[in-house]
């Protein structure tokens, strides 16, 4: 609600006008029965035709006024929601696309795509709707209560009792349903990621057969699903019937009181009639209320999981020099005893020492989960070290502003992200790049060879996800983009591995060519892609086991001569 | 001259496509609306026993006035007030009112059973159709747009079901309630109605019709910001490497920007039926009165006899127009969820489309279980276009042997996954045969074919589910033991045994903090668990550093042994040994042979083998 709240704010100026213009129909509205009964019982008697034409033609003004102000009020009330969703949803997908990777994994991003769409349009209803309808009922509301007050307060007075008992019932059963809602919300998570993950692996699917099973799987969610919403429907359920039927017994409670009061005669029985007449009134409005309240339980339901998201704090901000002193060194990168465990319990990456020089080349090399992604992920910062310290030209990278930090890198993840845009914008990636530098990074990168083989060129669209390249094309387009924005570290992360040995030779030639004075940090398992590298470092399960030059590691370290032997035409197939 | 007659032939024709847009549209609609109708019709005996208790439940609302009125009337009949009387009424207003209460709330959760299980069905059939959709759909389609449709779309359609049907019918009850009751007071004053209700029906037609291309935009649109949330946010990763987070927000932004206004284009135009209708229904009301002040007149003046069906008095305008009043506010209403329907018919629509799709073709009539395969594979003259005009393969033969092992090489990009595509019939050829044990595979059921290959491919697919499942998704019944053993093969027993709960560890989505590599293993460890005679590997290891290769080369012998076997590798030392090597370039077979007559021949080949000892 505060989040509704906050975002409202801005909007309260022309909120307040539309709400006039609405009340101002409303009222001509509710006056028409006026004008009505005042025809009944003034006009008609007097027997004048042109009398009854001319109250009859001020209805109709008055009904085509109430036409053209409620009509207006309602547009501004679709502007009114149109901008504050737009503003909800830009904010909260600024935010989402800014989590951090843990962050990320914990909302899931089934859950952080619901927020996005599903979430935000809940909201957008209820906001459209409070305006559309929260008018006419109040006034009616207040209006009715008023008038029977006048009327015979005595009597109205039974009526506002049943008020709080009415306000305890919405009271509590909103209290009930903002849960349920979450959970719906939940469940639409779970639904939305089992159809996720099928669309992803339907190869996989197809392949096994597994059609049945994935029904069966996806028929659990779905099962789930539906409890929740039925559970919170039927709670909301409660609502109407539950205050229709204490203004009903409001009703009862009149007339048996009005008996006695007629008999004293207090009272007489034409109120009474008139006073039921209103009470019929006041309980439609307190339909429209009810309607408008189980909206609200909703939409608050997903104005929290917003909330969430918006408010989630900044992973990791920039800290001060204070914290974290710059040390002297003439080195590029330097990793000072660096661990870092990623459940906490045990390390992934342990007292790892290494520096770079500007210019130079490092590569990476070790057995499958021996971290070297991480190492890189923790140099790009996706995660914080969790002891000791990485530092660029001296600066510990937690004292660097983001926007300076990554501005520094160019990277090539294994299986990294393409999307269905043009070739040429997939390796601008919304950067300040000319068609020229383009080419050349392609060049460099040795995309250019299959892109100038397509007819289209660089305007050639990909696919979703690029699945119309193969796994070596998509490889040198993510090299391609890596290299294009000219970095200062260019970080090749297993991203070669499709290359066939040619290609990847070329690449390495070229790149030691075109990216004169850029570190390269080179993730690989194979030996060949890393053997020119300035230093070479081996991992295994997150500590180094050698460090040094390719001749170096060759006469010194196990590991690396194994890994190297193997990779010479040992036998695979028996 | 000329120009302005290719104007007019230009736009004569667009006026022609607009009319035929329309029809197309009437005719969609109405089989949305006829096909949403067999889902209820499905649930025919709930259906009904939820319109006898709104009949039954707007009664008693109705009847409690009614026992109001009696004792009302006890108060002002004879000089005193008849308590008994009035006792008498309130317990029976008591009566009507509890009942009615519950009724309504029956009412409530019987609706939402039904539209539940119509939402739970609609759901079902969605997803089934997905699972049979030919691979190439998913190739084309963003995911975010299909998710669109399952959650947000059917979601629309089940909130019109809940509310609105209910509201119908209660309506539809008022207005031939109020109608009897007017007809009975005056029929003159009919006619007004009778002018005055087509006319909004019209109108509403009319607004409808305008209205609902744009609902259409509106699903569409929020498929789109959906398809391409879900695209960025999936690769959040590397966005944030490049620092694109504002530039990408900014993009997102226009079509947010896009998606809200066709919200407001909607709500824009809807914003004007409520009132409208409402204009329509006072100024009936005004009529009414004008016409009954007039015929009241001549009613106190003689004109017309008390007998004549123009007699009315003043009583009887007051209740005409109170009935009249009665019978606006749900023929309002009415407009208002027309509104509703307009979006869940377009939203309906969007569902409908997939179910409508074309799954793969169906498993030819006569198409026979492939059983006890040896695994002898040909393919004959395969031509292959995944667009028409742009072949990708052209022209190739391949002749496998059951038991031996082809392995397939060439440049990125020349088509070697295509062929892949083609053994599991994930793609059918555009000419030539493929032929399994001498069977063609398309008079093959799929399944027994796809059965008969266990693949493993580079890009690792890990759901939901704890390692144990992930590992025995390719064998029913497989046993811990059996999970167990495969792990240790493919050497994922130490990493998997030092998670917290072991091989009942969840991989969440996507597998959190398992490195690409592991993944691979746990693909390899599921296709160790399969029992077939053929096998793809499409650059199975590729993730998997080459001591770990070389350690779990045993099991990946094993594996192999006595299989057929296609494997795709960059590693020359996967593939030298294999019986038969084919060389792909440019969609044709370039060379093909074994290690050293490829070497011998010196051809790409050989380039390609000495490139890696450069």
């Amino acid at each position: 609600m505060r989040l509704m709240i906050k975002y409202l704010r801005p909007f309260f100026g022309i909120m307040l006008v539309g709400l006039t213009i609405k009340v101002t129909g409303t009222v001509i509205e509710l006056a028409l029965p006026y004008i009505l009964s005042y025809i009944l019982e003034n006009v008609v008697e007097q027997q004048r035709v042109e009398k009854v034409l001319l109250w009859g033609g001020l209805m109709a003004l008055c009904a085509l006024s109430a036409c053209i102000f409620n009509i207006v009020a309602n547009r501004m009330a679709a502007r009114v929601a149109r901008d504050f969703s737009e503003i909800v949803r830009k904010n909260l997908f600024a935010r989402t696309i800014r989590l951090s990777a843990k962050q990320t994994d914990a909302f899931t991003i089934a859950s952080l795509e619901a927020r996005v769409t599903t979430d935000t349009y809940n909201v957008h209803q209820f906001v459209g709707m409070m305006q559309r309808m929260g008018v006419r009922a109040p006034i009616l509301l207040v209006g009715g209560i008023a008038i029977t007050l006048i009327m015979d307060s005595y009597l109205a007075l039974i009526m506002i009792a049943m008020l709080p008992l009415i306000f305890v019932t919405v009271f509590f059963i909103s209290k009930k349903g903002i849960p349920l809602y979450t959970k719906v919300q939940q469940s639409v998570d779970g639904m939305v990621r089992v159809v996720r993950e099928d669309v992803i692996g339907i190869r996989v699917i197809k392949a096994l057969s597994k059609g049945e099973y994935e029904h069966v799987r996806y028929d659990k969610v779905n099962t789930a699903l539906i409890k929740d919403e039925t559970r919170a429907s039927v709670t909301m359920g409660l609502a109407n019937p539950i205050m229709t039927m204490l203004m009903n017994f409001g009703i009862v409670g009149v007339v048996a009181l009005a008996a006695s009061r007629v008999q004293d005669g207090r009272s007489d029985p034409e109120t009474v009639i008139a006073f039921m007449q209103y009470f019929t009134l006041i309980s439609t409005a307190m339909m429209s209320v009810t309607r408008i309240f189980v909206m609200y339980t909703k939409s608050a339901a997903s104005a929290r999981r917003i909330a969430e998201v918006i408010d989630s704090k900044e992973d990791f901000e920039v800290e001060s020099e204070e914290k974290y002193p710059q040390i002297k060194t003439d080195a590029h990168i330097v990793f000072k005893n660096v661990s870092f465990s990623y459940n906490g319990v045990k390390n992934n990456i342990s007292d790892i020492n290494l520096e770079i020089a500007k210019g130079g080349s490092l590569g990476i090399i070790g057995a499958t989960g021996s971290g070297k992604s991480t190492l890189i992920k923790l140099l790009m910062r996706f995660y914080d070290v969790g002891e000791g310290g990485i530092y660029i030209d001296g600066r510990d990278i937690r004292t660097i502003p983001k926007e300076e930090l990554y501005s520094m890198f160019g990277s090539a993840m294994q299986n990294d992200f393409l999307y269905a845009d043009s070739i040429e914008e997939n390796i601008r990636f919304g950067r300040d790049i000319s068609h020229e530098e383009i080419v050349k990074a392609a060049k460099t990168a040795q995309a250019d060879l299959f892109i100038s083989e397509i007819a289209q060129g660089y305007d050639y669209q990909l696919a979703v996800k690029g699945s119309n390249l193969s796994g070596g094309q998509k490889q040198r387009l993510l090299i391609s983009r890596a290299v294009a924005g000219k970095p200062k570290i260019l970080i090749l992360d297993d991203s070669s591995s499709a290359l066939d040995y040619k290609t990847d030779a070329n690449l390495r030639r070229a790149l030691s060519q075109d990216m004169k004075g850029v570190t390269l940090i080179t993730v690989a398992q194979r030996v060949s892609s890393v053997k020119n590298c300035d230093r070479i470092l081996v991992l295994s399960d997150g500590v180094p086991s050698g460090y040094g030059t390719h001749e170096e590691l060759m006469r010194t370290c196990e590991e690396y001569r194994e890994i190297s032997e193997s990779q010479m035409g040992g036998d695979f197939v028996e | 001259m000329s120009n302005k007659l290719v104007n007019d032939i230009k736009g004569r024709s667009g006026g022609a496509g607009d009319q035929r847009n329309e029809k197309l549209d009437k005719k969609r609609t109405k089989s949305v609306i006829l096909r949403l109708s067999k889902y209820i019709l499905k649930h025919k005996f709930l259906f009904l026993v939820a319109i006898a208790t709104t009949l039954i439940s707007n009664q008693l609302a109705l009847m409690g006035p009614m026992y109001s009125g009696y004792a009302i009337d006890a108060m002002t009949i004879g000089d005193s007030v008849d308590f008994a009387a009035v006792t008498e009424n309130i317990v029976k207003m008591l009566v009507c009112y509890i009942a009615s209460g519950i009724l309504s709330y029956l009412l409530a959760v019987l609706m939402v059973f039904i539209s539940q299980k119509i939402v739970y069905a609609m759901r079902k059939e969605l997803f089934e159709k997905l699972t049979t959709l030919p691979v190439g759909y998913f190739d084309t389609h963003p995911a975010g747009d299909i998710i669109s449709r399952i959650s947000y779309d059917i979601d629309t359609v089940n909130a019109s079901l809940s509310n609105d049907l209910v509201q119908i019918m209660t309506s539809v009850y008022t207005v031939i309630g109020s109608l009897i009751f007017m007809w009975r007071i005056s029929k003159p004053l009919i006619v007004v109605i009778a002018v005055t209700v087509p006319v909004s029906i019209i109108f509403t037609r009319y607004r409808s019709k305008k209205v609902r291309p744009l609902f259409h935009t509106r699903s569409a649109k929020l498929g789109e910001l959906n398809g391409y949330a879900e695209e960025m946010l999936s690769g959040g990763r590397t966005i944030c490497a490049y620092g694109r987070e504002k530039e990408i927000s900014g993009r997102f932004d226009k079509r947010n920007n896009d998606t809200m206004n066709a919200y407001y284009n909607a709500e824009y135009y809807g914003a004007t039926l409520g009132p409208s209708v409402n204009f329509i229904n006072n100024m009936s009301l005004s009529l009414v009165m004008i016409l009954g002040g007039i015929l009241y007149m001549y009613s106190v003046g003689g004109t017309f006899a008390e007998t004549s069906a123009f007699f009315i008095t003043l009583g009887g305008i007051s209740q005409f127009v109170q009935y009249s009043r009665k019978f606006a506010g749900p023929i309002n209403e009415f407009a208002n969820i027309m509104n509703e329907f307009q979006s869940a018919f377009s939203a309906a629509e969007r569902v409908f489309r997939i179910i409508d799709e074309n799954p793969e073709s169906a498993d030819a009539k006569d198409a026979i279980e492939l059983k006890n395969v040896e695994g002898n594979v040909e393919l004959r003259h395969v031509d292959f276009s995944y667009v028409p005009g742009t072949p990708i393969l052209k022209d190739i033969n391949i002749k496998a042997q059951a038991g031996k092992t082809i392995a397939i090489v060439g440049p990125t990009g020349a088509g070697k996954t295509t062929i892949i595509n083609l053994l599991m019939r994930f793609y059918d050829a555009s000419a030539g045969e493929i032929l399994v044990d001498g069977k063609n595979i398309e008079d093959v059921k799929r399944s027994s074919l796809r059965k008969a290959y266990t693949m493993v491919l580079q890009d690792t697919w890990l759901f939901g589910g704890t390692i144990f499942d992930n590992i025995a998704y390719g064998k029913e019944n497989a046993t811990i033991d059996d999970v167990r053993e495969a792990a240790r093969a493919a050497r994922l027993e130490t990493y998997i045994e030092q998670l917290p709960n072991g091989y009942y560890t969840m991989l969440s989505d996507n597998g959190v903090n398992i490195s690409k590599g592991q993944k691979q293993l746990i693909t390899i460890a599921r296709a160790m668990l399969m029992d077939s005679h053929m096998l793809i590997l499409d650059e199975a290891t590729s993730n998997v550093d080459s001591r770990t290769e070389i350690k779990i080369q045993q099991a990946m012998a094993k594996l192999m042994k006595g299989k057929t076997s296609f494997v795709i590798a960059h590693r020359l030392s996967t593939i030298q040994n294999a019986d038969l090597i084919l060389v792909i370039q440019d969609g044709r077979i370039s060379e093909q042979g074994n290690h050293e007559e490829l070497m011998k021949k010196g051809g790409f080949y050989s380039t390609l083998y000495n490139s890696q000892f450069v």
